[in-house]
């Protein structure tokens, strides 16, 4: 059984492996930056699904409707949805940052006031969803049914599947080279590493946080889209709970506060996921990833790259 | 022309008060050298002065400008560069980029002269030469105390603040360390220096100032710091 859907599996858990690793990345530059885990990114992630939703309901999509649009309009608009996402996602988390986290670092509070504080504002955040939307999940709305393209191994590749993973890596790509090779980037990894040096050399480091902030925001945003393609059901108030509590894992596991590290720690926290619900059921599918992040934690302390941005590569 | 002058500046960390209105002149061209015992306030003086910490009450200005305005990662471009206490070089970073981060606010990063400039780096400490792809965490300390020095040159400065440029370095870095600030002074460069190697500092200071739990307690040419036998008592290890 698990020998027969092997590829299906590993195929399946590479799509789902993507938006986690999306959503770690946000928690990967935060931390590489404030060593700070934001745990309202969630409900960043949140608010980029809402955002798609409203754009698809807004584009004219009906739940429980097929549309009867071309494919190239489909992907228009699954592009526009996707960008209204994003940016929703990336000015809501520089607004939590101003309005959450900045007041408490010009007193110097102590770490726990931020980490109560963004346990606070991910409540707050869900509730807002909760009290105007309810609790029940919005209406089902599918702009492009899964189809299969071609075959690996006998295992079925789903157009899908083929855009997220790929669009995923490209939008790693871009977030890579940005923090590596670009001006501003060598300035989030100097404040990452050393943030009084860092504003010794120039670099604004309140500056830093915010851009730190917006791309996390932008980056979960396209999660949310491609989340929503494999689970058009998925808009609803907690919908970021246990995605986010995943990508956090992921970011822990591929080594947090390194970029690479949480793309790959998505991308095998997603296909171990698929593993071990073929393996043990579908039930045992969520402990998988937590069996597997505190197996590698004993063994690696600081993740499979080790942590921080650059700094682990000593 | 006086480039920097502080006058009866206060700082404090919280109820510690670390300075107590000190004053201090630092004229275009020369190299000042700051000495005192630990805790004395040498730090938290080159600090004030870079804008990691703020003033508490008195003056600072910088070229005839009030610079406790200037926001502090503002002061570089002003041509105030610090090579901090520790070094503050960045691990995860090979020496070029940390070379490169120096001179973050420049606008020509890709011309030659920038280029060039890195070279001279190269030019004043060898050692780094042959070290340019090496991350800066695994360089030894002097190695690190080099990149420093080079570091805060890429970003051209007006005045560079030297905070225990010495500090744990063999005998023969310290004295090629000296050379080189010597040698940075005379192509224009205002140098304070912070010491413990009190008979090095003085020894190369147009002007001097001694530091004791916060406040300036001597000031004069460092010549004559250096003859002086109360300071030589406290300071030289001489008697
Ligand atoms: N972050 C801080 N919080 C509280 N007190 C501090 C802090 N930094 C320095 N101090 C205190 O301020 C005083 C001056 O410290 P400073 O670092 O300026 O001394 P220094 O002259 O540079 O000494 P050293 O030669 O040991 O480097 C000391 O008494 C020190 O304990
Ligand atoms: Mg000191």
């Amino acid at each position: 059984m698990f020998l027969d859907r092997f590829w299906a599996n590993t195929i399946n858990g590479l799509s789902y492996g993507s938006i986690y690793a999306l959503v770690a990345l946000g928690y990967t530059l935060v931390y590489g930056v404030l060593q700070l885990i934001n745990f309202a990114h969630s409900e960043i992630f949140v608010i980029g699904v809402f955002g798609v939703y409203f754009t698809f309901l807004a584009l004219g999509f009906q739940p429980g409707q097929t549309p009867n649009v071309p494919l190239a309009g489909i992907i228009a608009n699954l592009v526009l949805a996707g960008a209204v996402g994003m940016i929703l996602a990336g000015v809501a988390a520089v607004i939590l940052e101003r309005v959450a986290y900045r007041p408490l670092r010009k007193r110097n509070a102590p770490r726990l006031a931020f980490l109560i504080t963004a346990i606070g504002a991910s409540f707050v955040i869900q509730q807002v969803f909760r009290i105007t939307r309810g609790s029940n999940p919005e209406g089902t709305i599918r702009l492009l049914p899964p189809e299969p393209l071609f075959r690996i191994f006998g295992a079925p590749v789903t157009n899908l599947q083929v855009i997220i993973i790929l669009a995923a890596l490209a939008l790693f790509v871009v977030a890579d080279t940005f923090v590596n090779r670009t001006r501003l980037g060598r300035g989030v990894r100097a404040v990452a590493q050393d943030p009084a040096t860092a504003t010794l050399m120039g670099v604004n480091r309140e500056r830093v946080i915010m851009i730190t902030f917006l791309l996390g925001g932008l980056l979960a945003g396209a999660a949310a889209l491609f989340y929503l393609m494999t689970i058009p059901q998925g808009a609803v108030f907690n919908g970021g709970f246990l995605l986010g509590i995943k990508a956090f894992a992921a970011a822990v596991l591929g080594g947090i506060g390194n970029l690479r590290g949480a793309l790959l720690g998505g991308l095998i926290l997603g296909i171990a996921e698929n593993y071990g619900q073929s393996l043990f059921g579908g039930d045992w599918r969520d402990v998988v990833a937590f069996v597997l992040l505190v197996g590698v934690l004993m063994f690696r302390p600081t993740g499979i790259l080790g942590e921080s941005l650059g700094k682990a590569r000593v | 022309m006086s480039l920097l002058q502080l006058s009866d500046v206060n700082v404090a960390y919280g109820r510690i008060q670390a300075l107590r209105g000190i004053s201090l002149t630092v004229q275009e061209g020369q190299i000042v050298s700051l000495i005192g015992a630990n805790g004395a306030g040498k730090t938290t003086t080159m600090k004030t002065i870079s804008g990691l910490l703020g003033l508490q009450s008195g003056s600072m200005t910088f070229d005839g400008e009030d610079l406790t305005k200037v926001r502090a990662d503002l002061r570089v471009r002003k041509g105030i560069c610090q090579v901090p206490e520790g070094r503050g070089i960045f691990p995860g970073m090979t020496v070029l980029e940390n070379l490169d981060m120096g001179g973050f606010v420049r606008s020509d990063r890709r011309s030659k002269e920038f280029a060039d400039d890195q070279e001279r780096a190269f030019t004043y400490f060898p050692r780094l030469a042959e070290r340019r792809h090496q991350v800066g965490g695994t360089l030894s300390g002097g190695e690190q105390q080099m990149l420093a020095i080079g570091r805060a040159l890429m970003a051209r400065p007006r005045l560079l603040l030297l905070d225990e440029p010495s500090m744990g370095l063999a005998p023969q870095f310290i004295q090629q360390i000296f050379r080189v600030i010597e040698d940075i002074n005379r192509e224009g460069v205002t140098v304070l220096l912070v010491e413990q190697n009190a008979t090095q500092a003085l020894g190369l200071a147009h002007q001097a100032y001694v530091l004791e739990t916060g406040e300036v307690t001597r000031s004069g040419p460092g010549s004559e710091l250096l003859a002086d036998p109360t300071i030589q008592d406290a300071y030289l290890g001489v008697s």
